[in-house]
């Protein structure tokens, strides 16, 4: 933590930047913070509560944020997993952004609750996380922690849905679905929906319903889902935002798998590595085309 | 069979609301004796061996309304979402054959696009049987023929979207907005 306050008040008071992104303690929990000054170094802080995907902030619409100047951000795996995602969609240069990483042990689900990590607390996230010492880096501080405890509850859920019938399945994401309120919690907390304009914000022409009605909700959500397909990151980020408690890291992550299934492609922190979406194979499997 | 040019977004969005106004109105009416299924052809293969099943006087079900679009790659998932919400029970996507698109590379988008799109209906219910994804060239009238028979037939066989399922979908929730 002290390394990070440091290398912080460093980089801003010898202007290589001018803006940190990274986390302080908030009055409920953890919450993102943009240091402009050295002297505000001191808030940053780095534990298992620092849950936030802090890439969100570096994207290019959000302009309140970019027009502070180039900016450093602090980044666990899943957030550099992000920046390369961005640095691989053009949506920032590598240059604009030094990458603070941390070594990450795993973080919890809730950035307000307790910093213990344990089965019942850690995050779904974390779950075979191959990124705890991101390659993606201009620093990279801290120790490696130990791994996490290794979460079941998702790929229970996703045995359990795959048990079940299309009719019951459908039933299922009714009583899901029907919770939405459509507040868009999930793409504005998303560090992958850099659209300067939403699909859904469109009215004309309109392609999906704006209110928070059952099949709008639906279109919504797999609409979202489809425009992650091969930019996803894993952090679910998305879940962890929605007010309604919709499992939508459960779609995010099974179009995730079908990608890497269908196409062998990972989210990495190599953003050289092509986006899947925007590549093609010969070979590509077609067993579904009559 | 219907077909509409389109070629622009506001215009293929305005198309599929034509070729689908009525459709909600006869959901409410009860009036769905017939399955209703939009296809999406590309314009230099699918949409050519159409015009040959036509000019071939092939039998063909009634069923289908086609959309003409400059490439089967122009085929946005968002395409398909929308036929369901306003009323489709089935949706036909075809294009050329991998290796012979007008524009050389689009049908290979495509195949990744609709590969994971034909995942995910499956994952959130929505039997997948419903969607026909082909490649029919400018050649194959008759194979045009056999996947409007074929896919009609499923479709059938499935019954309406919306009734078969929980009370909450039986009633007409999308707005018409060409009303």
């Amino acid at each position: 933590m002290t390394e990070l306050r440091e290398l912080a008040r460093k980089l801003l008071a010898d202007g290589s930047v001018k803006v940190v992104l990274g986390y302080e303690e908030g009055p409920r929990g953890v919450r993102p913070v943009f240091v402009t000054d050295p002297a505000q170094a001191e808030k940053l802080i780095f534990d298992t509560r620092c849950v936030q995907n802090l890439a969100a902030y570096l994207n290019p619409r959000r302009q309140h944020i970019t027009k502070l100047g180039k900016a450093a951000i602090v980044v666990k795996g899943c957030d550099a997993r992000a920046v390369a995602g961005l640095i691989r969609e053009c949506q920032i240069k590598r240059e604009d952004v030094v990458i603070i990483a941390m070594r990450c042990g795993g973080v919890v689900r809730d950035p307000a609750g307790s910093s213990e990590l344990t089965v019942d607390t850690v995050s779904d996230r974390c779950n075979g996380c191959d990124d705890r010492e991101p390659k993606l880096h201009d620093y990279l501080l801290g120790v490696l922690p130990p791994p996490p405890p290794q979460s079941t509850r998702y790929a229970e859920k996703v045995a359990q849905l795959a048990g079940m019938s299309p009719e019951e399945r459908w039933a299922f994401w009714n009583e899901q679905l029907e919770r939405c309120i459509r507040c868009h919690a999930c793409r504005e907390v998303c560090p992958m929906c850099f659209c300067v304009q939403c699909t859904a914000d469109k009215g004309r022409p309109q392609w999906i319903d704006c209110s928070a009605t059952l099949e709008g909700n639906r279109a919504w959500q797999m609409m979202r889902v489809l425009h992650q397909a091969g930019r996803c990151v894993g952090c679910l980020e998305c879940e962890r935002a929605c007010p309604a408690d919709i499992p939508l890291g459960l779609l995010t992550k099974y179009v995730a798998q079908a990608v890497e299934r269908r196409f062998g492609y990972k989210t990495c922190d190599d953003p050289a590595v092509p986006a899947p979406m925007g590549t093609f194979s010969t070979d590509d499997e077609q067993e579904f085309i009559q | 069979m219907e077909t509409i040019n389109t070629n622009d977004a506001a215009a293929e969005s305005l198309a599929l609301e034509e070729a689908t106004s009525k459709w909600g109105a006869d959901i409410k009416r009860g009036l769905r004796a017939e399955p209703k299924i939009v296809a999406f052809v590309c314009n230099w293969c699918t949409y050519t061996g159409a015009d040959l099943a036509g000019t071939s006087r092939l039998k063909m079900a009634p069923n289908v309304r086609v959309l003409r679009l400059p490439c089967s790659s122009r085929v946005s998932p968002l395409f398909i979402i929308k036929a369901f919400q306003r009323g489709a029970d089935g949706v036909i996507v075809s294009g050329c054959h991998p290796g012979d698109c007008h524009y050389s590379t689009g049908n290979y988008y495509t195949r990744r696009r609709l590969a994971i799109l034909h995942e995910l209906l499956d994952f959130m219910g929505v039997d997948n049987r419903r969607v026909t994804f082909s490649w029919v060239s400018a050649s194959e009238g008759g194979k045009w023929q056999q996947v409007v028979n074929e896919t009609t037939e499923r479709v059938r066989q499935l019954g309406p979207l919306r009734s078969e399922r929980s009370s909450n979908t039986g009633k007409e929730t999308g707005h018409d907005r060409t009303a």
